[in-house]
């Protein structure tokens, strides 16, 4: 949490400690900095493990039993066998497509949405509030949402992926709140410049809400970059998103190339596992920082507002 | 509005209608509507099967650990952070510590298997050092304590979030007060500090309880192979290998059912006390 700006005097350290508080004893500053270093430690020790053991040779790894922690001889062999062609390279073109296109819809559904039921006085707008959020209370199930999608013919289609999920309340909500903030007398202006509510939307809310929809749009990225389950419901193995796959060749262990050639069920070497999952994750890693930063005033306006 | 709209019509109330399925005997050639009717047969047979019992007490079992052992970890993680004067480390931490929240529960799954796994990190460096290894993964008495270390690992970062909120929201100035007035940082603490989260506490707390048979649906269904059903069956994968990998919609159905009628009716139960107890609760 960022606190208001204090005016310090030049040439001081960067530290917002106010003149009442103490410094804290040797001991406690240290513990406190033992369990700060556990915490970075514990997220970050394991992805750079990944990273090593895909960049290391095959007898490295083997060597080592199962793991690299610093490759004497790092190369992206394993990089170059999977993206080759096969049946990664397929599976990280579909899932960047599901993302971008699942994104883009689930924002505009959201958008609208979230804009209608944040204005006072459009019709039904309460009614469909509650019918919103009851869902939330209510959800109707895996099995009838199965029969769902698979009545409407959407088995093993992409749409399968997108549409049973294109809304999200919480998302929903997070909107609607962020909406209802931004001043009335903005949209009365507006109006009494005579602009209808797709133009009040897209030329004053929308502008005002970037915090709001990075994060929404983020929300919504990862979790269909990150969806796996549907995928393994709906789709047939040669529609596979990436998550799938690494279910099945790293989390299972079945041979890697017993989809792409129909023959044979040796498990993926350790080196190739480990590039598919750093693949995975790279996506997520390069979008984190530039949104991190909106991750606290997004969420909170949700939380507070519902 | 509307293709959000429809969306919610089509997606939650068509799948809510299609709870009938529970009543039925589904047939896939007649399809969802054409089936003949068993009236409560599903939900008889539900009752009587030892083996969703299983699921319900597993389901209920994880739960009640994740409360104990992840629960207050976010909130000594905020109080740490918060604790922190010097601003770029805090934000530094945070930033780690919120990432694992973004990764996927494949991923997550596959890193504890190569640290924890026989082949592991773990295991090698047991080994290196001529002890005894361990199976984590693969053995069903330890796998209770390793979900609930998943879910630590992935999302008490992330958890810290809605405390640290509340800490932010703490005028300087009561801190300031209370030093004035004699309060060392204990006093401080816990009467300026704690006040201020206990609502969150609170909340967070019914929320969680309300939420008692829902665990992690995805964290489950990928381990389980590993360990086999009986340490870890819950109702959401008893639901998918009865229904959807057994064919027996009906029956699975019925059991889906009866977990979204139950955790609707703990949630608004939840929710009365929050408001008996004066503080916001969940909704309204």
């Amino acid at each position: 949490m960022r606190r208001s700006p204090v005016r310090r005097p030049p040439g001081r350290r960067p530290s917002t400690r106010p003149s009442w508080l103490e410094r804290p004893r040797p001991l406690t500053q240290a513990a406190k900095a033992v369990a700060l270093a556990v915490v970075v430690l514990l997220v970050c020790v394991p992805f750079l493990v990944i990273v090593s053991t895909s960049l290391a040779s095959t007898d490295e790894v083997v060597a080592n039993g199962g793991w690299v922690l610093w490759p004497t001889d790092p190369s992206l062999k394993a990089y170059r066998d999977i993206l080759d062609g096969g049946i990664v390279t397929h599976a990280l073109g579909v899932s960047v497509g599901v993302t971008v296109v699942g994104t883009l819809l689930s924002l505009l559904c959201t958008v609208t949405l979230a804009y209608a039921l944040a204005r006072p006085g459009v019709f039904g707008g309460r009614p469909v509030l509650l019918l919103v959020l009851f869902t939330f209370l209510f959800p109707p199930g895996m099995i009838p949402s199965f029969l769902l999608v698979k009545e409407l013919g959407l088995l093993d289609s992409y749409a399968s992926l997108v549409l049973p999920v294109l809304v999200n309340v919480f998302n929903l909500v997070v909107l609607r709140g962020f909406f209802q903030g931004i001043p009335d007398e903005l949209y009365e202006a507006a109006r009494l410049d005579g602009a209808g509510d797709l133009r009040v939307l897209v030329s004053v809310v929308l502008p005002l809400s970037k915090a709001a929809l990075a994060v929404v749009g983020l929300f919504y990225a990862v979790a269909y970059w990150n969806s796996w389950f549907y995928a393994s419901l709906y789709l047939e193995s040669d529609h596979w998103p990436l998550q799938q796959v690494l279910r099945t060749y790293v989390v299972a262990g079945s041979g890697l190339t017993d989809a792409t050639t129909g023959e044979g069920t040796v498990t993926a070497p350790q080196t190739v596992q480990m590039a598919v999952l750093v693949i995975a994750t790279v996506p997520i890693l390069l979008i984190y920082p530039f949104l991190q930063k909106y991750f606290t005033k997004g969420v909170l306006t949700g939380a507070i507002k519902s | 509005m509307l293709p959000g709209l429809a969306y919610f019509l089509l997606f939650h109330y068509g799948a809510l209608v299609g709870n009938v399925i529970a009543f039925k005997e589904y047939v896939p050639f007649d399809g969802l509507w054409g089936s003949p009717w068993t009236g409560g047969g599903n939900f008889q047979r539900m009752f009587e099967d030892t083996a969703f019992w299983d699921s319900v007490l597993n389901t209920v079992w994880i739960a009640v650990l994740q409360l104990v052992f992840y629960f207050p970890v976010p909130l000594g993680l905020a109080l740490l952070l918060h604790s922190l004067t010097w601003s770029s480390v805090r934000r530094f931490v945070q930033s780690v510590a919120y990432l694992p929240h973004f990764i996927s529960w494949v991923i997550v799954v596959a890193l504890f298997q190569q640290l924890l796994g026989d082949t592991g990190l773990l295991n090698s460096g047991l080994d290196g050092m001529g002890l005894h290894t361990v199976d984590i993964i693969g053995n069903p008495d330890a796998f209770k304590p390793l979900v609930v270390a998943q879910v630590i690992w992935k999302d008490a970062g992330w958890g810290t979030i809605i405390f640290l909120a509340a800490l932010a929201q703490v005028d300087e100035q009561q801190y300031e007060a209370a030093a004035i007035d004699g309060a060392g940082p204990w006093r401080r603490f816990w009467h300026v500090t704690l006040p201020a989260v206990r609502p969150v506490i609170v909340l967070l707390l019914i929320m969680r309880l309300g939420d008692i048979l829902s665990v992690g649906f995805e964290q489950m269904l990928l381990q389980r192979d590993a360990v086999g059903p009986e340490a870890s069956e819950i109702i959401d994968t008893f639901v998918y290998y009865r229904g959807i990998v057994g064919g027996d919609y009906g029956f699975a159905a019925a059991a889906g059912l009866f977990k979204g009628v139950v955790g609707a009716l703990l949630v608004y139960a939840a929710n009365k006390v929050a408001h008996r107890l004066g503080e916001q609760g969940v909704y309204k």
